[in-house]
Parts: C-alpha cells; structure tokens; sequence
C-alpha cells in the first residue's frame, strides 16, 4: 500500500498541488486521473521521488520515503517499476539490452538465467522475437510493452504508469490496459496508473481519484465515477458528445 | 547569482558523478564504449588538421625568416614547439570540445527530455556516475594519446610542406626539430591535456543533464556547452602555463 498525506508541490510561485492524501491499495489497480495540467504526472513522479515536495508525507508499506537518505531511495526504488509515456527505452540498447540492464545492474545471475527472466517477462506482454530489435525499429505498442517487461522484470512491488495509452489506438490501448491489470492481480502489486483516458477507467478502475487543478476532488470506484455529482468531474467525464448522450439515454 | 548557482549544481553534480558505482563492471564496460566513442571515432579529425596546420605553422615561419642571418633549422624548431606547447594541446583542446562536447550535451540532453534519465532513476541507479563518470575517465585517459599523435602528426605535416615547397631543406628541418629539445614541454602539454579532457566532458555533460524542455533547448545546451568548455579551456592555457612555466 502506497499512502499520501497532505502533499504540497509548488514550482516556483505556482502551486501545482494542493493538501493531496489517498492511499493506494496493494493487488489493485489505482487510477489517477484528471485533465491535462491538472497535476496528476507532478503527483506521480513526487510519489517516486522525481520531483522533491513541499510539505507532506508519502509512505510506501509504512516506509517514510520523505524522510529516506538518497541511497535509502536508491534502494527502494529497486522495489519499484515504473512505464513512462513516452516509453523512454534506450535509444542504444536492443529491447533484450534494456530489459536485462536492472538484472545486469543487481542481481549475479547466470547470462542463462537473465535470458530466461527476459524472455518470461517478453511473453507476458506478448512479446516474441524481437529481442535484438532496436526502440527506433518498434511501435508505439510495442514500446509501451517492452517498457512494461522492463519495468517488471525485478518482480516490483510497485508499479507506476505514466499514461501507457498516449498515443496509442483504442483496441491497442485496451490490450495494454489489461495487461497492465493482469499483471497487478498476478503479482499482487501496488499500480498506480496515471491516465485522462475514460476507457482505461471504465475497463481496470478498481480505485479511481480525480485530480483537478491540483486537489484531489473526488475518489471511489469506477462505477461510481458515473454517478458522482462531483461538477469537475461529470465535466471531465461526460466531455465528449458520445459521453453525452450516453448519459442522456440513461 | 545565475552564475554562482549554476557552479553550484555543477559541483553538486560532480559530487555525485564520483560517488561510488553500483556495479565497477559495469561503468568498467561503459569506459570502453566511451574510449571508442570520444576517443577512438576522434582520431581521424585530430590527424587530418594536425597535418594541415604542422603544415601551415611551417609556411609562415618560413614566410617570417626572411632574412639570410637567420639559420633555417629555427623553421623546424619553431614548429616543434608551436606544436608541442600549443597547438597539440589547446588547439586539439578546442576542437575536442566542439566535436566530443557537442557530441555528450546533446546525448545526455536527448536523454533527459525523453525521460530516460528518469528511467535510469526509477531502476535506483545513480544516473549522473552512470552517464558521466565513463565519458571523464575515457576522455582523460584517451585525450593524451590524442595529442601525442597530434604531436607527431603536426610536426611531420611541417616536414611534408617543407619538402614538398622548398621552404627549407629536410637536414634543416630535422635537425631544427631536435635542436634544444626540452622534453618537459610533452609533461606540459600532457598535463593540460588531461584537465582539458575533464573539462570538455563535466561542462559539456553539465549543459546536457539539466536541460528543460524540448528539441531546441537541447540544442541551446550543446552550443553553451561548446562555448564554456572554449571559454574554460582557454582559461586553464593560461593559469596552467602560468603554473608550470613561469
């Protein structure tokens, strides 16, 4: 379990987020969502430690990770995974290279066993024969789950994503969205999903908070996103006209 | 205070580009990769402008010696030690800084702007010793081998002009090349090679790890790279010989 208390962020002058406190729940998928610049990547990379907060608490499994030494962060974040919007693959590494660089770096493991750690982690995703394949040769797809195989491959007990639909067509996008679900439930680790797409919260929104110009607005379930009487919320939900008249019907 | 708090990061940075390496085989490796990106892939470009300018610096001793009291062996001598205290060392120096500065603060900016320095991050390793510390050590321990084919290159580039023009005999060059050799001039041109070589990397690699925003910026971040790396290198010519030769 991941839990935020009263965080503030500023940049400069500019307040980006405001009192956030939610608790994530382990072996779930918890989505963040809101609208662009409303402070939900700000909230995720503060919660790994990317962006330095303010004031405020984050815990991870009761572990004060505001109050951890550099090196303390350094070694939790070997509990962690993380998939980025962009991917962010190395560009010089083939995806076996960036999949096995965490191995590499930690673990003494046989040449054998981090193949085999690599290649059970490319099947995961759905992924084969592309091991010597460069980032530049992939897909959008393909990038977001080699990202993924990655960012599991030390079996995380955390695992953060950073849009994984951006960019993405809606048939690949919900392939993505439920591996990353499949995956959650099967190793029963804390997600944290950032996202502004309604189809992703629809489909694996197990715990849902609405993030709007840095408050956290409203927090509950999937179904109950559909319900809330939250404005900000129905203005974000029901933004598109086929949202709209979806309502209507009902 | 722009200036006080970008040295400020840049220590800060160094710090944590000398703290201790997850995995010495692994920055190990790195360091190869390094010596043949910055090193290696450098020596075409060191070879062909120390030839042209051993070359040059022969022609316009010669041009300035007019006259027939002067014996023509200081030709050779001349060009030696233009090469040997100048222009293997500084001259490279700079040309380093545009080709190899250039070449690291775009890397590790594109990196940074297409979060896979976050990445890097996120795995818990220390990016800063990571990308930086492999591309300080090659350079500092390759660079100098850098200016020693620079050396030879530059001076037999004199000798091929000076042959292939007349400007003065091949006797006379060679002997004026040997003539009152000091052979601490290569200790000097050494040492400043190697803080030349830091120099060129941390500033360079400095620009590209704090860029902020997009394609442009890293852009802008290579060209100050390049440009302070200049001003440094050009600063360090001076307190160095002041140092060493004075």
């Amino acid at each position: 379990m991941i839990e935020v208390k009263n965080v503030y962020k500023s940049f400069g002058k500019e307040l980006v987020l405001t009192d956030i406190s939610v608790a994530f729940d382990q072996g779930k998928t918890n989505l963040i969502i809101g609208r662009s610049g409303s402070g939900k990547t700000v909230l995720l990379k503060a919660i790994v430690g990317l962006h330095g907060i303010d004031t405020g608490a984050i815990y991870f499994d009761g572990r004060d990770f505001i109050k951890m030494t550099e090196i303390q962060k350094q070694d939790l974040r070997k509990e962690m995974g993380m998939l980025f919007q962009g991917s962010a693959l190395f560009d010089s590494l083939t995806v076996q290279e960036n999949i096995i660089f965490p191995l590499e770096m930690y673990t003494n493991m046989s040449y054998e066993e981090k193949l085999e750690r690599v290649n059970s982690c490319l099947k995961m995703v759905e992924l084969e024969k592309v091991n010597h394949l460069y980032p530049a040769e992939l897909s959008g797809g393909m990038k977001k789950r080699v990202g993924i195989a990655r960012a599991i491959v030390q079996f995380p007990q955390y695992l953060f994503c950073d849009e994984p639909n951006s960019g993405l067509d809606p048939m690949t996008a919900l392939v993505i969205d439920n591996l990353i679900s499949k995956i959650t439930h099967d190793m029963n680790i804390t997600t944290i999903i950032n996202t502004h797409d309604m189809n992703s919260v629809m489909e694996i929104g197990e715990k849902v908070v609405f993030i709007h110009e840095g408050f956290k607005c409203w927090e509950g379930t999937r179904n109950g996103v559909l319900s809330s009487d939250d404005k900000h919320l129905n203005d974000f939900v029901f933004a598109s006209n086929l949202a709209k008249k979806i309502k209507n019907l009902k | 205070m722009g200036t006080l708090t970008a040295f400020g990061k840049y220590v800060i940075l160094i710090f944590r580009v000398f703290s201790k390496p997850e995995k010495t085989k692994i920055y190990l490796k790195q360091t190869i990769r390094e010596i043949e990106n910055l090193g290696v892939n450098s020596i075409g470009i060191v070879i062909i402008i120390s030839i042209f300018i051993g070359a040059v610096i022969t022609l316009q001793t010669r041009y300035n010696l007019e006259s027939s009291w002067i014996p023509l062996y200081l030709i050779g001598l001349t060009a030696r030690d233009t090469i040997l205290l100048e222009f293997s060392s500084t001259m490279v120096g700079l040309i380093l800084a545009g080709k190899v500065g250039s070449n690291i603060a775009s890397e590790i900016g594109h990196m940074r702007i297409t979060e896979q320095i976050d990445a890097l991050e996120m795995m818990g390793v220390n990016s800063a010793s990571y990308l930086i510390l492999p591309k300080i050590i090659a350079a500092m321990v390759f660079n100098p081998f850098l200016t020693i084919i620079s050396m030879l290159v530059g001076i037999f580039g004199g000798w091929l002009a000076a042959i292939i023009t007349g400007a003065v005999t091949s006797a006379d060059y060679i002997y004026g090349i040997q003539y009152w050799f000091e052979p601490f001039y290569i200790t000097y041109a050494l040492v400043k090679t190697v803080v030349y070589a830091f120099i060129i990397t941390s500033v360079s690699a400095y620009y590209g790890y704090f860029v902020k925003g997009g394609a442009l910026e890293v852009g802008r971040a290579s060209t100050k790279g390049v440009v302070y790396s200049c001003i440094l290198i050009l600063m360090f010519d001076v307190i160095l010989t002041q140092l060493m030769l004075a």
